[in-house]
């Protein structure tokens, strides 16, 4: 066992769990974090996906070690009141069917606009393949992509 | 078939629907039932019936008995019953139920809640306009003609006067509960048929939604599961002295189902099942393989079916002049929810409490009971988020092994599937062969018509008293109760049941029935020489509800008129006989290297009254995707009597840039409502596989597509 200390969603935690665990189970049973979840654990599914110093990452495949000293963004602290441009997107374009995959999906998209404020269809099929969607919401999400990156050019 | 049985109304009365595939869903539930359990049973809340709860700010509770697995119901449902309330939408919330019998079935597939709690939750919602109401009244001393509900309240019409619903609810509860109150005209419906936001779609964006695998109950434990990579393999023998000593890892224990490691944590669990030495017994099945499945499905083609369907004189097929045989087969295939199977369960004291995704609440509590051996009174199952449904959560064997665990540790536990665990042991949807031949005179018009399904049964394998001689009937949807007429047609079912395990899949046989009808009327079509889209207006009656939704498709994808360089389209439809919608699909496809693109699909549906047009469009947006996914990537083969799919790099699922345009059109009606989780599926593959034959002029009898 070892003890850490992690930054997520802006705030200091310490856990102590075994070295190599993947981030996803600290996350998840350590820390009660579950709105990130588990789909594949071998980065095929992006479930998982988390922000991590501006990158989305798959954290079944991050060790817990990795992330230390890092800024951990989780789809619980990406905003106060879901309202993240992607978020607010995603209520208006009714993106989430069973959900599940959504976490995935909201986080990459959010680091996907906050480089590239104003991605192509290309982009974001580029930026958005790794993540997968059993029910289909794919052609919504590129719809709530570009309405996300709309949102957050006109609240500048 | 009879697809809408008549109801007493008088009666708490059970309809068992053949629909569902053999599953008994859709109970009658009188809104005046259970009044005296619940009605003002309460202070300060009005509860006329199992289905809503207003207290005294004026929000409304609406009960869910159906499971939400991203199809939308949590919000249909109370949609139904807010309407005949004339509830304020904006007052509206939710609350899924847990296992009980005063809900009637609380199973969710054969795409029926809608249709099964449409006239229950109407009438609930009426019931209770028409009880406030009349506490309106009687608080103004006016006469209840005078007044009408509106909008969250009720208005006295005379003098505009106005109470909330709230204010109502203490001289409402007082009353008794009416019986045969009257329901709307459709034609005044104003939040059905309405584009509403789903009401779970903020828990889903912000990481609150709690799915099955997010449950934590004080004191719980983690575990997984080492089942029999085998079908029908056991525990020979196993050394877990390894498996014992690894962090974190509290049990090692022995269930009917295979060796549970139980931990601190997932992963912990996780790498105490990676310590396990176990020696499989193989079983019966260690030689079985998808080759050896593939030549027993031929051999028994063989032998005369079952006659599921005849119409006419069937021996006219040798008499025509023009003869076309083809023979269509498709793979087994997984569910793959996003959410791999999981089930959090507290069995202690001689009480079990279960938290679980399921499709069948009351279901899953049943085979609880019966497996630990506690009566249903002493199993309370709360049903969470699906992640993923799709007929895997019906089924009952991860809730009853997370007991079986529980029961064994005396402990509350969360079981977790890991993605190889869930592909591999699942219910899969069954693989099938098909032989057809029909004939044609000079003129190309269709004389006879023989189709024989030669397939694994579900019911044969599993409730073998279901199937009377031979026939499954849940193995012929899709094939049967066509809208085309065929003069003289019969349709034929050979069972050829295996070891491998069999479940409902989304929109179950018909997944495969219709991919084959839709691909050989195509070939008909073009035998003789007739556009496919006119071939089917031939085959179908004037002025039906089939034809007109094969028209429109027709009309809004430009069919017939020219595409751009590369690009092709396909058509096909598929009848109402089992989801209670018509449909259309009309792909448009290109072929790169081999492979095929689905660019764009319109579609067009007409599924009786539209509860919310969002929904049916997101119902078939998700039905084309796991249509397409099923039609060029899905197969599960089977090797030494095990999966050899394992995660989703060996069974791929589409991911965005493979996603087509999505146009749907929704024909407006006042129509008895229709399913919609499931029939958008059958025809994406068939009009897909027909657009490939229009680009390349090969035609595609197996799935998956493979061009190469
Ligand atoms: S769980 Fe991490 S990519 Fe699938
Ligand atoms: S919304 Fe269900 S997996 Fe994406």
């Amino acid at each position: 066992m070892a003890s850490m200390t992690l930054t997520i969603n802006g705030k200091i935690h310490s856990v102590n769990v075994q070295q190599g665990t993947p981030l996803l189970w600290v996350l998840r049973d350590s820390l009660g974090l579950t709105g990130t979840k588990f789909g594949c654990g071998e980065g095929y599914c992006g479930c998982c996906t988390v922000i991590i110093d501006g990158d989305a990452v798959k954290s079944c495949g991050a060790s817990v070690e990795s992330a230390v000293g890092k800024k951990i963004t989780t789809i619980e602290g990406l905003s106060r009141d879901r309202d993240h441009p992607v978020q607010r997107a995603w209520i208006e374009e009714e993106v989430p069917q069973c959900g599940y995959c959504q976490s995935g999906q909201i986080l990459t998209a959010a680091a996907l606009i906050a480089r590239n404020p104003h991605p192509s269809d290309s982009d974001i099929d580029a930026a958005m393949d790794g993540v997968l969607c059993r029910c289909g919401t794919y052609h919504r999400i590129r719809r709530a992509i570009h309405h996300a990156a709309d949102l957050k050019a006109g609240a500048k | 078939m009879k697809k809408t049985p008549s109801i007493d109304r008088r009666q708490f009365l059970k309809v068992v629907s053949v629909a569902g595939a053999g599953l008994a869903i859709g109970f009658y539930v009188s809104p005046k039932n259970f009044r005296d359990e619940v009605a003002g049973a309460t202070p300060g809340i009005f509860a006329p019936n199992v289905w809503l709860r207003i207290d005294k700010s004026g929000s409304i509770t609406v009960t869910v008995s159906k499971s939400e697995m991203g199809q939308g119901i949590s919000t249909g449902l109370p949609m139904i019953l807010a309407e005949e309330l004339e509830a304020d939408w904006t007052k509206i919330r939710f609350e899924r139920a847990d296992a009980d019998t005063k809900y009637g079935s609380m199973g969710t597939g054969g795409s029926r809640s809608t249709r099964s709690l449409w006239n229950p939750l109407r009438e609930a919602g009426a019931a209770a306009r028409e009880m406030l109401i009349s506490a309106a009244a009687q608080t103004w001393n006016v006469g209840r003609e005078t007044c009408r509900a509106e909008v969250g309240g009720i208005v006295h019409v005379p003098s505009g006067r106005k109470l909330a619903f709230g204010e109502l609810v203490e001289a409402a509860s007082k009353l008794a509960v009416p019986e045969n109150v009257p329901l709307k005209d459709p034609r005044d419906f104003h939040i059905l048929g309405k584009r509403m936001h789903r009401l779970d779609t903020p828990e889903k964006i912000d990481g609150s939604a709690m799915f099955g695998i997010d449950v934590r109950v004080p004191g719980m434990l983690h575990a997984v599961v080492a089942r029999p990579p085998i079908f029908g393999g056991s525990v020979k023998s196993v050394n877990a002295t390894e498996a014992k000593a690894m962090p974190g890892v509290r049990h090692v224990v022995e269930i009917s189902q295979g060796i549970a490691v139980v931990a601190d944590s997932t992963w912990n669990a996780i790498q105490g099942r990676k310590a396990l030495e176990i020696i499989w017994d193989e079983g019966p099945n260690a030689n079985l393989s998808s080759a050896k499945i593939r030549s027993m499905l031929q051999e028994f083609s063989t032998r005369d079916g079952a006659v599921a369907e005849e119409r006419g004189d069937v021996s006219l097929l040798g008499k025509a002049a023009k003869m076309i045989e083809a023979v269509y087969e498709l793979p087994y295939l997984a569910h793959a929810t996003m959410e791999p199977m999981n089930c959090t369960a507290d069995v202690r004291n001689n009480r079990c409490e279960i938290w679980a995704p399921t499709q069948s609440a009351d279901g899953a509590r049943g085979a609880v009971a019966e497996a630990i051996g506690l009566s249903q009174d002493n199993v309370i199952v709360h049903v969470t988020y699906l992640g993923g449904g799709f007929g895997r959560r019906f089924e009952s064997d991860f809730v009853v092994e997370a007991a079986n665990i529980s029961k064994a540790i005396n402990a509350p536990v969360k079981v977790l599937w890991t993605r190889d665990d869930d592909m591999q042991h699942d219910w899969y949807r069954t693989t099938s062969l098909h032989h057809l031949i029909a004939s044609a005179n000079e003129k190309g018009e269709l004389v006879a018509f023989k189709h024989k399904i030669i397939a694994p049964s579900i019911n044969g394998q599993r409730w073998p008293q279901r199937v009377r001689g031979g026939l499954d009937h849940s193995a012929v949807e899709g094939a049967v109760e066509l809208e085309y007429e065929l003069p003289n047609s019969r349709i034929e079912y050979v069972m050829a049941n295996t070891a491998i395990p069999v479940g409902w899949w989304r929109s179950v046989s018909a997944s495969q029935n219709v991919f084959v009808v839709e691909s050989f009327i195509d070939e008909l079509a073009s035998a003789a020489a007739i556009d496919p889209l006119e071939y089917r207006r031939q085959l179908l009656k004037k002025d039906s509800r089939m034809k007109n939704v094969l028209e429109i498709v027709a009309e809004k994808s430009a069919w017939g008129a020219p595409l751009p360089k590369g690009r092709y389209r396909g058509i096909a439809c598929a009848p109402p006989a089992f989801f209670g919608s018509y449909i259309a699909h009309v792909a448009e496809i290109s072929i790169e290297d081999n492979n095929v693109r689905v660019h764009r699909v319109v579609s067009a549906v007409d599924c009786g009254i539209c509860v919310n047009p969002d929904s049916v469009e997101a119902q078939i947006e998700s039905s084309i995707a796991f249509g397409i996914t099923a039609a060029l990537k899905g197969v599960i083969t089977i090797e030494k009597g095990r999966v050899m799919q394992r995660n989703f790099d060996d069974y791929m699922l589409l991911t965005i840039d493979e996603m087509p345009k999505v146009e749907v059109h929704i024909v407006p009606s006042n129509l008895p409502v229709g399913g919609m989780g499931e029939p958008g599926l059958p025809p994406i593959a068939p009009a897909i596989a027909n657009a490939v034959f229009a680009a390349t002029g090969k035609r595609i009898r197996k799935l998956p597509i493979r061009l190469a």
